[in-house]
């Protein structure tokens, strides 16, 4: 059981949650978050103001997988997010060391699973 | 009141329409601005502001000379060519300065150059925009405005247009088809929901817009007479009832009436009032507000279900509640209120003729030399931006700057004031 934690541009947020849907990895949360890698500094200009914009706006998918879908969530996000430009983001894959359903009381396996039906 | 005479009444009340009328452009830039995804909310209502300055530059130029100059049926002459002898005297047929004309008259031209914009946010490049705006407010918004108001061949057959269903509304809203055409869709257009970012801005951009529009309407009459009244007044009742028959459709649709259909209702309400403000009667007028409501409805309901990315709906809003409002003059005008002629109604089939006329005409003529001037620009630069920018958005793109700047992570690079700079030991 893993966490897998995938920090892509906003603008393909989008493209990820319809990659992710495709391979059936179910259950995300999102969150925006700000963050500096190595892209190119952004210069905006406010009147005799001039300032490099060193953060850029992310998107941040965690997703918790049974082992078997680490993979399957791994390629989904990099199909997603990659533009081949400076600045797509990375993915960290993390040990997950207990996963509770608050409904039922599953945990682990079970709680990672989608539900069927 | 003697012919040739300025009235300092007009003229008063013409300085305070025009004045008005200015306020749409960035009313309109308000309202685009709200129906667009944040990223995009800059470079939209520029739009609106690039208008203000390039559009008043070509309309004091040349535009003004096309429209208003006497000068053959199709387009006027160039003896006003750099407001050259316009000037205090009164414009023939009103009592106030022409030079004041000139001025009401540009703030129409601006606001419809901003109209067209709106098929065309999210994508276009700005340079292209300002010099598709400059060629179309002297080759498309002068030559309309001449066949209607400047002696123009529709002029001199009948043709009743109060305050700009051809030139104004029928003009942007088929221009806005071509251009949406021609520039072709957002990348993602029918891939992903596109929203609306502010409603509140749409609202408030809407009620500044009607606002506006009583100066629109109400100075059409070039001053305080019967027909400036009247269209004042229908100013207020033609959009009430949309408003109202847009509620009662969104409630059958949805069960639910909606903040952004509200706000659209004022601006198809006023729209359909504006060719006949001071034509037809309060009583038509409000018929008007509901049968103009129907048209637009279904054009936006239906619109995002095609391929045509025609974004902010310009054509259903003005295109076609402009039609409606030019149609309905031709129907029920009466002669005791319009001072001009009656329509079918009312026993004169030749006037519907002719607004019939003006409403094939209009928005042939428009959709054709939009999409002419677009593809000539095309030509020579690239009318739209990257899908790669286009993803980032054009505010930053485009303009460096965002709206919603957050500030943090922005490091000072230089400012206006020398500021002393901390000296690494």
């Amino acid at each position: 059981m893993k966490l897998v934690i995938g920090i892509v541009r906003p603008e393909r947020a989008n493209d990820v949650l319809e990659a992710l849907y495709r391979a059936e990895v179910r259950g995300v949360s999102i969150s925006r978050v700000q963050g500096h890698g190595g892209e190119l500094d952004r210069v905006e200009t406010y009147r005799g103001t001039r300032v490099k914009m060193e953060l850029s706006e992310k998107v941040r998918f965690e997703i918790a997988v049974s082992d078997s879908f680490v993979g399957p969530t791994i390629d989904a996000i990099c199909e997603g997010a990659r533009t081949g430009e400076v600045g797509d983001g990375k993915i960290f894959v993390v040990e997950l060391e207990q996963a509770v359903r608050i409904r039922t009381g599953e945990t682990d396996r079970g709680a990672v699973t989608p539900v069927e039906g | 009141m003697t012919p040739g005479s300025v009235s300092a009444g007009d003229t008063a009340w013409m300085l305070v329409a025009t004045a008005l009328v200015l306020m749409m452009t960035p009313a309109l830039g308000l309202f685009y601005s709200g129906l667009v995804r944040a990223k995009n909310t800059l470079n939209t209502f520029m739009m609106s502001i690039g208008a203000l300055g390039v559009v008043t530059v070509s309309w004091a130029v040349v535009g003004y000379s096309i429209a208003f100059d006497r000068g053959g049926g199709l387009i006027g002459g160039l003896h006003y060519a750099f407001l050259h002898g316009v000037t205090f005297a009164p414009r023939a047929g009103t009592h106030i300065p022409q030079l004041l004309f000139m001025a009401f008259e540009a703030t129409f031209c601006i606001v419809t150059a901003a109209l067209v914009s709106g098929a065309v946010v999210e994508r276009m490049r700005f340079a292209p925009l300002l010099v598709f705006m400059v060629a179309w407010s002297i080759l498309v918004y002068a030559v309309l405005a001449h066949w209607v108001w400047g002696g123009g061949w529709l002029a001199s057959h009948g043709t009743l247009d109060f305050a700009g269903g051809v030139p104004v509304e029928m003009a942007s809203g088929f221009s806005a088809f071509a251009a949406a055409t021609v520039v072709g869709a957002r990348k993602d257009y029918g891939r992903q929901a596109l929203l609306p970012h502010n409603a509140v801005y749409v609202l408030l951009g809407a009620g500044l817009l009607w606002f506006g529009w009583f100066g629109f309407n109400g100075g059409s009459g070039y001053g305080t007479g019967h027909p400036s009244v009247l269209a004042f007044v229908n100013t207020l009742l033609t959009p009430a009832c949309t408003l109202v028959v847009w509620f009662v459709l969104d409630l059958v649709r949805d069960r639910k009436v909606t903040a952004i259909g509200a706000a659209t209702a004022i601006v198809v309400g006023c729209v359909g009032i504006t060719p006949a403000a001071g034509y037809i009667s309060p009583t038509w007028a409000m018929g008007l507000g509901v049968i103009a409501a129907l048209p637009s409805y279904a054009a936006i309901m239906w619109r995002p279900r095609t391929r045509l990315d025609e974004t902010l709906d310009v054509l259903a809003a003005h295109g076609l509640a402009g039609l409606t409002g030019i149609l309905c003059v031709g129907l029920v005008a009466q002669r005791a209120w319009s001072g001009r002629a009656s329509g079918l109604l009312y026993g004169d089939a030749h006037q519907f003729a002719w607004q019939a006329i003006a409403a094939l005409a209009g928005p042939a003529y428009a959709f054709a030399a939009t999409f002419v001037i677009l593809k000539l620009i095309g030509l020579v630069m690239p009318l739209r931006a990257t899908p790669h920018e286009e993803a980032l958005g054009m505010d930053v793109v485009q303009h460096g700057e965002e709206a919603y700047t957050s500030a943090e992570g922005a490091i000072l690079i230089s400012s206006e004031f020398d500021v002393a700079r901390p000296v690494r030991p």
